[in-house]
């Protein structure tokens, strides 16, 4: 039991890192590399806020998101627009927004400097009760609570707003959601901005449960949020979610039953063995892209 | 990192002996500049009429200047101490190697060509790997005072060193705290991909298996890792009576702020990676009862080191770190030596630095071990009221 509710805190977390991710991606079809950098800077960011102005965490969180919104206004702004239209768009976009990731993480390294940051040691709850037989913290609940009432909201606005239906009108057809009247660059930047959003408050909980942060963290996510979409059906959000906790309970119980040093290759083997059976995913409605 | 600047120090060393071999066969060392004269008498009545000069190289500046500074100020301080006894004196002439090896190879060929009678330093190991090779080629004895690297008094039978290594803390540190906790089973964790908490572990688990400690498991982690929970989960269910982690810095924060946060409150014994005041800014409450070995603690109560601080603490009006006292012990251990044979000749210097035994030093009795290796009793600390304290 403890396992499973271990494995379900650090899935969420995957999970809210790789919605965002997948949102872009599922939207706008853009894969963006940068999404690791704001992971950085969400966790730093929330450090820095709660200790210089001496602020609550949980305050910290919605500044956090903030930050992370003018990011990923910066990354459209920046990294995609001006590669709009262009027959290699894809593959461009994604080459300059690696190049934008590592102009963050450098700018961060120039504020922070690159030692390891964390949070004063008296910042958070320290409660915590048993639950079914485990034991978990106030912290982990409210960490698990964020990461579940953020996915919610997302969900709902991409399925039921009119921003959502401009968003998948975008998907569907980016022409023709232009004909019909959707600003499809106004459409574009808010996806880009709520997806960094969720990656930076991604980047502020993972920080919260470990309270250490330093420039590379977003690196160890990186890899483990592009397994979790393409696990979970590339632009599917159910898809991402379930994969995430999906990842979080295979590395947990990997640690268990086989041994620390294997966690990674027992997670990624799992995951690989699910693109063997289902090669669009758990979740891939999409067809597979024309390239 | 480390690892890779090792392998290249070792490298560079290569180079450094042929270079050096070439320049000390150029003319520089010659037998008239093996530095300082023979006196008459022995130990306390040593009387020699020249001189001895020492020199010694630090890290004033650069990355390491902030341990260089206390070492030179700690060893000007423990000269004019010397100086007030009598029958012998010493010059002391400390250079900046600026965390440079390469300014430290220039100095330690100066040193060879001119009358130093003994090099002490440089700050750190990386450096000494270049440096020390020269000093064995020039026959010039060096004492390290703050290398802690394996490997570096391997380099010649010139090469000294006062600081213990951690493979001679570890055990020590084990020892005590089976004792204080009554030990009988414990789970080792260690950070598998870095050679020196390897090594760290290596030592850690030779000495509980020799102290009879049953270790009922054994948890890797990355370097890299921040999340413990799970890990400490297991651990937790092992119910063991202590947990020894050999760990850097970066690790070891979350590591123990985890444990203490699931209810995880049993003892905590660290390796080097821990015995930094940055380890309990970062940990803070968590930080409580975590038991790490040292070779030196400002609450050690012997005379020798209370002196030592208020000496320190009125000339430089701060208090000394673990690098200074080292650099002050340097100071006394080569006045021994130089005592015990009376005289300031290089080669009398480097035989009888091995005769070094039992010394009384700020770090508590001091010999020199086959190895040159120190030997000391190393100091178990605790953390206690956001100090470290001395294991009782």
């Amino acid at each position: 039991m403890q396992q499973l509710t271990d494995g379900i805190f650090l899935g969420s977390i995957y999970a809210l890192f790789a919605v965002g991710y997948t949102l872009v991606f599922g939207v706008l079809d853009r894969l963006n590399l940068a999404h690791a950098a704001v992971f950085s800077a969400g966790a730093l960011v929330g450090i820095d806020v709660v200790t210089s102005t001496g602020i609550s965490v949980w305050l910290a969180v919605p500044i956090v998101m903030v930050v992370g919104a003018v990011l990923g206004l910066i990354i459209e702004r920046v990294a995609f627009r001006p590669l709009e239209g262009r027959p290699d768009a894809h593959f461009a976009g994604l080459i300059s927004s690696i190049a934008l990731g590592a102009v963050f993480i450098a700018l961060l390294q120039g504020r922070y400097g690159p030692d390891t940051s964390r949070f004063p040691p008296d910042a958070f709850p320290k409660t915590r009760f048993p639950f079914l037989g485990a034991e978990v913290s106030l912290l982990q609940v409210l960490i698990l609570a964020i990461s579940i009432g953020l996915m919610v909201v997302l969900t709902w606005l991409v399925a039921k707003s009119k921003l959502g239906r401009g968003m998948r009108a975008i998907a569907e057809n980016a022409h023709a959601a232009a004909v019909l009247g959707i600003n499809v660059n106004r459409v574009s930047a808010v996806t880009f901005a709520i997806s960094s959003a969720l990656g930076a408050a991604a980047g502020v909980l993972f920080t919260l449960n470990v309270n250490t942060a330093q420039l590379g963290i977003g690196h160890a996510v990186e890899l483990k949020g592009l397994a979790v979409i393409i696990v979970g059906g590339l632009g599917s959000l159910p898809g991402a979610v379930i994969g995430g906790i999906g990842l979080g309970l295979a590395e947990v119980f990997a640690v268990n039953y086989v041994g620390t040093s294997w966690r990674d290759m027992v997670a990624f083997g799992l995951l690989f063995l699910v693109l063997v059976v289902r090669p669009q995913g758990l979740f891939g409605a999409r067809k597979a892209r024309e390239v | 990192m480390r690892r890779s600047l090792k392998f290249t120090s070792i490298g560079a060393s290569v180079l450094l002996l042929a270079l050096a071999g070439c320049s000390s066969s150029g003319g520089g060392a010659t037998d008239s500049a093996s530095g300082g004269s023979a006196g008459t008498g022995t130990g306390a009545d040593c009387k020699i009429s020249q001189p001895v000069n020492v020199a010694a190289v630090f890290s004033l500046t650069g990355a390491a200047g902030q341990y260089g500074t206390g070492q030179k100020n700690a060893i000007e301080l423990a000269v004019d101490n010397l100086n007030k006894v009598g029958g012998v004196t010493y010059k002391l002439n400390v250079q900046d190697d600026k965390t440079d090896p390469k300014q430290g190879i220039q100095l330690f060929e100066q040193f060879v060509g001119d009358d130093t009678s003994v090099i002490v330093g440089p700050t750190l190991s990386n450096t000494a790997m270049q440096t020390d090779p020269i000093a064995q080629e020039g026959k010039i004895p060096v004492l390290g005072v703050s290398n802690t690297a394996e490997g570096v008094t391997a380099l010649g039978d010139y090469v000294y060193r006062d600081s213990l290594t951690e493979g001679a803390v570890i055990p020590q540190t084990i020892k005590a705290a089976v004792k204080a906790h009554n030990l009988k089973k414990v789970v080792l964790m260690y950070s598998n991909d870095d050679a020196f908490t390897t090594s760290g572990f290596d030592a850690m688990k030779a000495a509980l298996e020799k102290d009879g400690v049953k270790i009922v498991d054994t948890k890797t982690f990355s370097k890299a890792d921040t999340d413990f929970h799970t890990v400490l989960d297991a651990v937790k269910n092992d119910k063991p009576d202590a947990i020894v982690v050999s760990a850097l810095l970066d690790a070891a924060v979350p590591l123990v702020t985890q444990a203490r946060e699931i209810g995880l409150d049993v003892p905590i014994v660290g390796g080097n990676g821990f015995n930094s005041p940055a380890f309990i800014k970062g940990a803070g409450d968590a930080a409580e009862g975590v038991i790490v070995g040292a070779a030196w603690n400002s609450a050690s109560d012997n005379a020798q080191n209370q002196k030592f601080l208020s000496d320190y603490q009125a000339k430089y009006n701060a208090g000394p770190d673990q690098f200074a006292a080292q650099s002050y012990a340097g100071m006394q251990i080569i006045d021994n030596a130089v005592r015990l044979g009376c005289s300031g000749e290089r080669e009398a210097i480097k035989k009888n630095l091995a005769k070094v035994k039992n010394l009384p030093t700020v770090l508590g009795d001091f010999s020199f071990d086959e190895n040159r290796d120190a030997v000391q009793e190393a100091l178990v600390q605790v953390v206690k009221g956001q100090k470290f304290t001395i294991l009782k």
